[in-house]
């Protein structure tokens, strides 16, 4: 009856220890196993391994930025700035020139004189915000380089009023199947020069008075027959006549 | 596809492998809370089914955490979740819970509660079985009075804790999905409550299923008193169940925020049948009422009256059925949230592989999987009644057996 | 040496505008060194002071301003990013991309972005029955409170300390967490590397004092790149003058992608 019991007599039941062995050796493998595992820059700059911002930035750069750009091409540079492409990047046209700046002689970005390329900006559409150039390129000179009339580098701004539609593609689509196609822009608006170059900043006028809608629309206008008439001094009027109805597409009686 | 999406969200993220996850750890937690039942609540009927049911959750829990590995683009670098775990994240989380919950809960119970037999199997065996059984104990082969008390009391507290432990694991999948606030039909407070109650219904479906199919298979006759009283706990479970995952449904339709319209279109559309069909119809509400009628489970007796072997055979349908609702959860909150886009204007589809890694096969081998561990398991670790080695009487005065096992 | 004996594959590729650019090229080089130097000093729209070497993040924080009435819709910087970043052409993802809103005068919402808006956009269908038609340019809004930072398990994505979120490539396990998590559909899964990939605002060239390549390309300035917290930079003054909104701010995420003129069916 006398066996080796080294917990006999102690509180300790023999379960203890053993369980209290297993899962030592397991936490304190998984202590050494964090030690050596755990990156070197982790948690030097936050919650993430430091090092990874050097990998992030050793990423090789396909633009080279229109700043390289100038250094050899000043003229031409000087010269977009000056005009309506302005704010178009050197590589927005060229493609990515990374290359060609490491190695100019060998390396030539490409030259797009394609029309679907200058559509890609410039064709129709109703998405576009109002003021933008745009073309219908069925009706635009069709088959013809845009660089055969437009220098890309300083495109030439249309001349107004007869090509409004230049930039106002929407209005003048709607107004020519409305009951106003036969109305010029000059009827309505007068557009002072500085209009074409800055657009947003110098904005053409709008009728202010009732009265210049008036003209056709009134009771005693001397306009023809067929035209609708309201009574100017009853119709609404706190309103000048385009803050309800659009004058480019007006509705139908 | 239809309507808008983002165009990055023209591949789905999580597959079917993601929609096992949340299914198999449901199934554990489930069993647990089974388990702990005859344990802590002292519901003796269901006590042949303990110690199945706490090695179907074992069986399970070894597989949960497959699918997630298999998932990732980079399986190898799975244990950075325990080098580097960020404490804001909910996934890194999981490491720590699964970890908690299978050493500290799940194994502890087990060899706290088949300590004795372990001893007494590797007294009477020989060969490679007695040697398993051996190493099992430990070494601790102490089976004084102290020492088995000392089983007990251990088992006990461990069930104890290991009942919030089995709530957190499972809540803390349904947190995985409910804290997404970027995605509205996971975004929910209600997530984990909802997750923690189906778990509880699939595992107690899944241990009745066992529990059947293992007699039947043994020849032995299943203890009708025992099912009877699994059943209606089913059914108990599936009531609270049913009623927040109502809760939810009314709360989101009643609130009516800015994503209600695209996902009744996804609920009309996309999920008719998994949703409508195999979770509420045929999953919840056709389960629901033959075990409402025919367990005994709103009064002492049942509400129609059906031989035992009619009775057996709708316990084991309704318990299929009830699996295959649960899975429909699954999938209905896995792919679901991402069957819309956050845009809130489109629908995408899922397309479901045959093959690959992440395909159907992939998915049927995962569940398949812990079966073939549970029958390892038990053939280790016997769980039925007649099992259990006797305490051989010499034993209880003598006190503690140490060292080496001694020969018969 | 005579033009006329000049290989004839450099003379197609060869235009008159390079040949004037050579010529401007010494010319400016020889008589006009000192301005070229002072106008390399003049900083243009969109770009920052070179920081050269020591690049100090604390002393930066980044964010972008994007004007939607700008936009024109050419797709350019989608193009632009896709080259930048190596972004994989098929199957499609995208750091960036741009989206059409048409909504119908009965109040009906159309969006697409085919290929991101890469290729441009097909004609409108039904033009008459336009009340209004944008286009708006999506990419990471680098947020101050990243949900996909948050998320990640193991501490592969996060924020620096100039504001930029960014995805550790030797890091990500590949979970897809983050993708769910954020709002915005700002990330993808890259299909070789199977680790989480964005818009890392380029962060590369930022530390160089070179504008994200999307800005760079932008023809109408609808992309303004730059500082947040210093009052001279053309970020400061688009915030100035325009009233900006960030996409989904009910989320709290506090987005660095500040919107002038932005609709309110954009989301």
């Amino acid at each position: 009856m006398a066996k080796f019991d080294p917990f006999r007599g102690t509180r300790v039941p023999q379960q203890v220890p053993r369980l209290v062995a297993v899962f030592a050796v397991a936490i304190i493998g998984l202590l050494v196993a964090r030690y050596f595992l755990v990156p070197d820059t982790f948690g030097q700059l936050g919650h993430y391994r430091a090092a990874a911002l050097d990998t992030i930035v050793a990423h090789e750069k396909k633009y080279a930025g229109q700043q390289a750009c100038q250094l050899c091409h000043f003229q031409i540079m000087q010269k977009r700035l000056a005009g309506n492409h302005k704010g178009v990047g050197c590589e927005s046209c060229h493609g990515p020139a990374a290359t060609h700046v490491s190695d100019p002689a060998q390396i030539k970005p490409s030259i797009p004189s394609e029309r679907e390329f200058c559509l890609r900006c410039h064709e129709y559409s109703p998405s576009r915000p109002t003021g933008f150039p745009q073309i219908d390129p069925v009706r635009h000179n069709p088959m013809s380089f845009c660089s055969n009339c437009h220098d890309p580098h300083a495109p030439e701004p249309p001349v107004i009023p007869g090509q409004c539609s230049a930039c106002h593609g929407q209005i003048a689509r709607q107004k020519a199947v409305s009951h106003h196609a036969g109305l010029e822009c000059t009827t309505c608006h007068e557009a002072p020069e500085e209009h074409k170059v800055t657009p947003r900043l110098v904005r053409p006028t709008k009728p202010t008075e009732r009265s210049f809608c008036g003209g056709c629309h009134a009771r005693d206008a001397d306009s023809p027959p067929h035209i609708p008439r309201i009574n100017l001094r009853l119709h609404n009027p706190r309103y000048v006549c385009w803050q309800c109805h659009y004058p480019h597409y007006p509705e139908t009686p | 596809m239809q309507g808008y999406i983002y165009p990055n969200e023209f591949e789905l993220h999580w597959s079917i492998l993601v929609v096992v996850y949340p299914y198999v750890t449901g199934l554990v937690a489930g069993a647990f809370i089974l388990a702990s039942l005859e344990r802590v609540f002292n519901v003796k009927e269901v006590q042949p089914t303990y110690r199945l049911a706490l090695l179907t959750a074992l069986a399970f829990l070894l597989v949960a955490p497959l699918p997630l590995l298999a998932h990732l683009g980079h399986p190898l670098r799975s244990y950075e979740i325990f080098l580097t775990p960020n404490r804001q994240s909910a996934m890194a989380m999981f490491g720590f819970v699964y970890a908690w919950y299978l050493m500290v809960v799940l194994l502890l119970e087990i060899w706290f509660d088949y300590r004795k037999d372990l001893v007494l199997w590797a007294r009477q065996e020989k060969g490679l079985t007695r040697w398993i059984h051996y190493a099992l104990t430990l070494g601790a082969t102490d089976l004084s009075p102290r020492a088995l008390s000392f089983d007990e009391r251990m088992g006990r507290w461990i069930t104890i804790i290991g009942i919030p432990s089995a709530f957190l694991l499972h809540g803390y999948v349904g947190f995985i999905f409910g804290s997404v606030k970027a995605n509205p039909w996971w975004s929910s407070v209600l997530m984990p409550v909802v997750f923690l109650f189906s778990a509880i219904v699939s595992g107690i479906a899944l241990v009745l299923i066992i529990y059947m199919v293992s007699a039947m298979l043994r020849w032995k006759p299943v203890d009708m008193k025992c099912v009877d009283k699994l059943a209606a706990f089913l059914f108990y479970a599936m009531v609270v169940d049913f009623s927040l995952e109502m809760l939810d449904f009314i709360h989101r339709l009643y609130e009516s925020e800015e994503s209600i319209e695209i996902l009744s279109q996804m609920i009309e559309s996309r999920l008719f049948i998994s949703l409508i069909v195999l979770q509420v119809a045929l999953g919840t509400l056709l389960p629901m009422i033959t075990l409402g009628l025919t367990a005994p489970a709103l009064s002492k007796r049942s509400a129609v009256k059906l031989p035992d072997e009619l009775k057996r055979l709708i316990y084991l349908g309704s318990a299929i059925l009830v699996q295959i609702g649960i899975f429909s959860i699954r999938w209905n909150v896995v792919i679901g949230g991402q069957l819309f886009s956050k845009s809130l204007r489109g629908l995408t589809v899922y397309k479901l592989e045959l093959f690959g890694v992440e395909g159907l096969l992939a998915a049927a081998a995962l569940l398949i999987l812990p079966f073939v561990i549970l029958w390892v398991l038990v053939k280790i670790l016997p769980p039925w009644p007649e099992a259990e080695a006797k305490l051989p009487r010499a034993e209880d005065d003598s006190g503690a057996v140490t060292g080496a096992v001694p020969l018969r | 040496m005579n033009p006329s004996e000049r290989d004839p594959a450099r003379e197609e590729s060869t235009r008159p505008t390079q040949e004037v650019d050579r010529r401007e090229f010494l010319k400016a080089c020889s008589l006009l060194a000192p301005i070229i130097l002072g106008v390399v000093r003049v900083p243009l729209l969109n770009a920052q002071e070179s920081e050269g070497d020591d690049y100090d993040p604390s002393e930066h924080f980044y964010a972008m301003g994007i004007d939607v009435d700008k936009c024109i819709g050419c797709g350019q910087c989608v193009v632009a990013c896709g080259t930048e970043n190596d972004v994989p052409d098929e199957p499609y993802f995208f750091n960036t991309w741009v989206e059409r809103y048409l909504i119908r005068t009965d109040g009906e919402v159309e969006v697409d972005s085919p290929n991101g808006g890469m290729e441009g956009f097909p004609p409108t269908t039904a033009e008459g029955d336009i009340r209004r038609s944008f286009f708006v340019p999506k990419l990471c809004n680098h947020c101050a409170n990243p949900p996909c930072v948050q998320v990640c398990p193991v501490g592969a994505t996060f924020k620096t300390e100039d504001g930029v979120v960014l995805v550790d490539d030797e890091y990500c396990i590949g979970c897809r967490y983050c993708i769910q998590a954020c709002p915005y559909g700002a990330r993808w899964l890259d299909p070789e590397k199977h680790v989480a990939a964005k818009c890392t605002f380029c962060y590369h060239r930022i530390v160089e004092g070179l504008v994200p390549a999307c800005v760079e390309v932008c023809p109408t300035g609808a992309r303004i790149f730059g500082e947040v917290e210093r009052r001279a930079t053309p970020l400061a003054r688009f915030m100035r003058f325009n009233e900006v909104q960030v996409l989904k701010p009910h989320l709290n995420t506090e987005p660095k992608a500040y919107y002038a003129n932005l609709d309110g069916e954009v989301r």
